[in-house]
Order: structure tokens, then C-alpha cells, then sequence
């Protein structure tokens, strides 16, 4: 082995990782939030009785679980230049991981929807709660407890796939290493450095949120 | 047009077919030889008496769960020409999907060896069986049905994680489907054609893993 590394390189320039790394936050975090929200329309879609709702919703989750990410960013990248709108490559980078996030998203809540039973919020009236406290604490907080720990690995599926969209040179952690790397050629040392990057990224969060979620849920633990 | 476009014809279906069975190889082979993968972080991870097994082989899972599959790819691909090794690229591409395929599918080994009951061990060992015996008999029997459906679901996720191979020049079917798309410039009717074929390999793997789960929990 006659290679010598050179860590310096990307130690050198840990503010365009930094820079790439907040990138890849924003875009994931704005991913997740408007997932969700296609989510939870697309999730109701499913669970209706109504055909005309339903299959829509089963047609678009089936079709983005069933096909790489890096497909439907290509076809979303050129099929907008190709129907005349042109966007740049960050904004067609977080609408395509919205729409791939909000099919995963929408197997999450629909199985959070699922999880609760129709006689427990007839139980809670029946208790003479309101239907206000029904929601909260019969069918909201449990159903958030549910989805909460696979809702915390989407966000970090999310984060780390996407890594592709620096394929279309949207701005964010890997294309900051394809810049760094275009320039020194040290491509090894380069993507070694930023993948503990991720790493660390993933391994704090998937922290953060059981933390988070352990706190936030403790009194509808003890309630159940 | 500019002659150096071609218009897009029935030849560049067949170079699409073509590349999906390349995508198909890929997935096999990542497949099988990660499953060898797979068994020694499964039996490592559900080692009892071991901690350093165990500790070991949570570390390799949490590194490659934890670690976009892009980059594993990049490193592994530069990583080997660094140290030396020459390979064919199949080879230098398949190295990252094997490795990706021993983590993830050694959780789903270990979540098979864990569903067995503690007492089914106790029995065997009350038996005289030896670790060895208790899992060829008694485990594995049972594990191996609990780890059939989320395998094929995994599957899905490999021929997925194939397109990755993408990025370092591999030519499987996303990079098929680019070069056809630089072409002809029939970009649209590539990627629909491309995103079909992903569609028509998974989703009769994806129906197959909901069938077998749902058979599974019916018979439990």
C-alpha cells in the first residue's frame, strides 16, 4: 500500500461541512414536516370507505415505496424542465424527498390511526369525558405515541438518503464533499470524513427524539 | 435535431432489459453473500456469554444503519483501489451492497433467533442438547418462518439500493436509463420506462411480504 492519506483536507475545511450538514438538516427537517402532512390526508385516503379516495392514496404510496429515490429525482428534475418549469436543484431536491416522505409517512399514521380501538373513545365518553378530552387524551396522545419512534427513524432515513440529491448538485453535505473533492481529488479521506458526519448526525438524533418522546409521553404511558 | 441525437427505439428497450437483469445479478449477489454476513451478525448479536461478539456486532449494525448507503458506496468502491485490489467492478460495487445487506438482514436474524422463547432453550439444554443441537433443531426451525417476510420485504430495499451503484459509473439500470435519456433526449419516456421496471421487480416482492406476514400472524 503506497497510498498516504491526507486527513487534512477535509480537517481543513470543517466550515463547508458544517455549512453542508446544516443544509441537509433544513432539508430533511422541511421534508418530514410537509411529508406529514400529505401523510396524514393521504393516510385518511386509505382508510376510506370511498374507492375514489382510496386508490389514489394506495396507487401513490405503492409507487414511491416500490422505486428508488434516485428515480423519482431524476424524473421529478427533468420532468419539470421538460413540462417548462424551471426550478433549481435545492427546491427540486425537497419536493421530491416531500413526496417520498410522505408516502412512508402515510404507512406510519395510518397504522397509528389503526392502532386505536373505536370503543375506547365510546369508553371515554361513556366516562363522561368531553369530546375534547376524548381527543386529547383517548385518541391523540396515544396515536402520537405510536408513531412517534418510527416517525423519529424516518426523519433519520430521510437525513442520510438524503445524501442522493447531491446527484442533481442540490446544496448539502455529500455535494459539499463532491465540491471539496473536485478540487483536491482526495476522495477517500473526503467521504470517509463526512459519513462519520452522518453518523454522528444520526446517532444524536435517534437520541434526542427517544428522549424527547420518552418525556413527552410518560403521562399517557402512566394513563394506559 | 442535431444528428448526434438518436431517436429513442425499440433497441433502447432492450438495452433497459438488459440493465434490469444486470440490477437483478447485483441484487443476487449482494443477496446471498450478504445472508453469510447476516448469520454470523445474528448469531453474535444474540451471543449471551460473549459481550465482546455482541458489542462487535452492534457496532457494525449501528455503522452501516447509521451511514447513507451512497457513502458506503464511494468509500468501499475508492477504499479498495487505495489498498490495492483491482477488482472487476461488479465485484467493487457488490462489496458495499454485501455489507449493507449483512446489517440489515442480521436484525432480522436476530429478531427471528430473540422470538423463540427462552424455555424452548431451556428444554433442549435440559435435554443434553449442545447450542449447536438446540439451534438446528429447535430454533432455527422456527426462526427461519418469522424471517421469511421482512427477508423478501428487505429484498425491495436492496434492488432500490442497487440504483446507488449509480454514482461510481456502474452501469445497472438507473445508469442505463441516464445514458439512453443523454441520448435520445426522450428523458420522460426513459425514467417512466426505467421507474416501471423498479416497479414491476418490487412490488410483486412487496405484495409477496404483506401475504407472508399476514399468513404468519394467522398461523401464530
Amino acid at each position: 500500500m503506497t497510498y498516504t492519506f491526507h486527513w487534512q483536507v477535509p480537517l481543513q475545511n470543517l466550515s463547508l461541512f458544517l455549512w453542508g450538514a446544516l443544509s441537509t438538516l433544513q432539508m430533511s427537517a422541511v421534508a418530514v414536516l410537509l411529508g406529514l402532512v400529505i401523510a396524514v390526508f393521504c393516510a385518511l385516503g386509505r382508510l376510506s370507505k370511498r374507492r375514489f379516495l382510496r386508490l389514489p392514496a394506495v396507487a401513490y404510496v405503492e409507487v414511491i415505496r416500490n422505486t428508488p429515490f434516485i428515480v423519482q429525482l431524476f424524473y421529478v428534475y427533468f420532468g419539470l424542465v421538460a413540462v417548462g418549469i424551471n426550478l433549481d436543484a435545492y427546491t427540486v431536491a425537497i419536493l421530491t424527498l416531500t413526496i417520498n416522505c410522505g408516502a412512508y409517512c402515510t404507512e406510519i399514521i395510518r397504522a397509528g390511526i389503526q392502532s386505536i380501538h373505536r370503543g375506547q373513545s365510546e369508553a371515554g365518553l361513556s366516562l363522561g369525558m368531553t369530546y375534547l378530552q376524548v381527543f386529547r387524551y383517548v385518541i391523540l396522545m396515544p396515536t402520537l405515541r405510536v408513531v412517534w419512534p418510527p416517525l423519529a427513524s424516518q426523519f433519520i432515513a430521510t437525513m442520510l438518503g438524503s445524501s442522493v440529491v447531491s446527484q442533481i448538485s442540490a446544496e448539502e453535505l455529500t455535494y459539499a464533499g463532491m465540491l471539496l473533492e473536485s478540487r483536491t481529488f482526495r476522495t477517500f479521506e473526503i467521504f470517509f470524513f463526512i459519513a462519520i458526519i452522518y453518523f454522528v448526525m444520526a446517532q444524536a438524533f435517534s437520541i434526542l427524539f427517544s428522549l424527547t418522546g420518552r418525556r413527552v409521553f410518560r403521562r399517557a404511558w402512566g394513563q394506559l | 435535431m442535431p444528428e448526434i441525437f438518436i431517436a429513442f427505439s425499440y433497441k433502447d428497450v432492450l438495452y433497459l432489459l438488459q440493465a434490469a437483469l444486470v440490477t437483478i445479478a447485483l441484487c443476487a449477489m449482494a443477496f446471498s453473500c450478504g445472508l453469510v454476513v447476516a448469520l454470523a451478525i445474528g448469531l453474535m448479536r444474540t451471543a449471551r456469554r460473549v459481550r465482546v461478539l455482541r458489542f462487535v456486532a452492534a457496532a457494525y449494525v449501528e455503522v452501516f444503519r447509521g451511514t447513507p448507503l451512497l457513502m458506503q458506496i464511494f468509500i468501499a468502491y475508492f477504499g479498495l483501489s487505495i489498498i490495492g485490489l483491482q477488482l472487476p467492478k461488479f465485484v467493487a460495487v457488490s462489496i458495499p451492497l454485501i455489507l449493507f445487506t449483512g446489517a440489515f438482514m442480521g436484525e432480522i436474524v436476530r429478531a427471528g433467533i430473540e422470538a423463540i422463547p427462552r424455555g424452548q432453550w431451556e428444554a433442549g439444554w435440559s435435554l443434553g442438547m449442545s447450542y449447536g443441537q438446540v439451534m438446528r433443531w429447535v430454533v432455527v426451525p422456527t426462526a427461519v418462518r418469522i424471517m421469511i417476510p421482512p427477508s423478501v420485504g428487505f429484498l425491495v430495499q436492496l434492488v432500490k439500493g442497487t440504483s446507488l451503484a449509480y454514482v461510481v459509473g456502474y452501469v445497472e439500470l438507473t445508469r442505463a436509463g441516464y445514458i439512453v435519456s443523454q441520448a435520445t433526449y426522450a428523458t420522460m419516456l426513459v425514467f417512466t420506462l426505467v421507474g416501471l421496471i423498479y416497479f414491476g421487480i418490487n412490488y410483486p416482492l412487496s405484495l409477496a411480504s404483506q401475504r407472508l406476514e399476514a399468513r404468519l400472524k394467522r398461523h401464530a
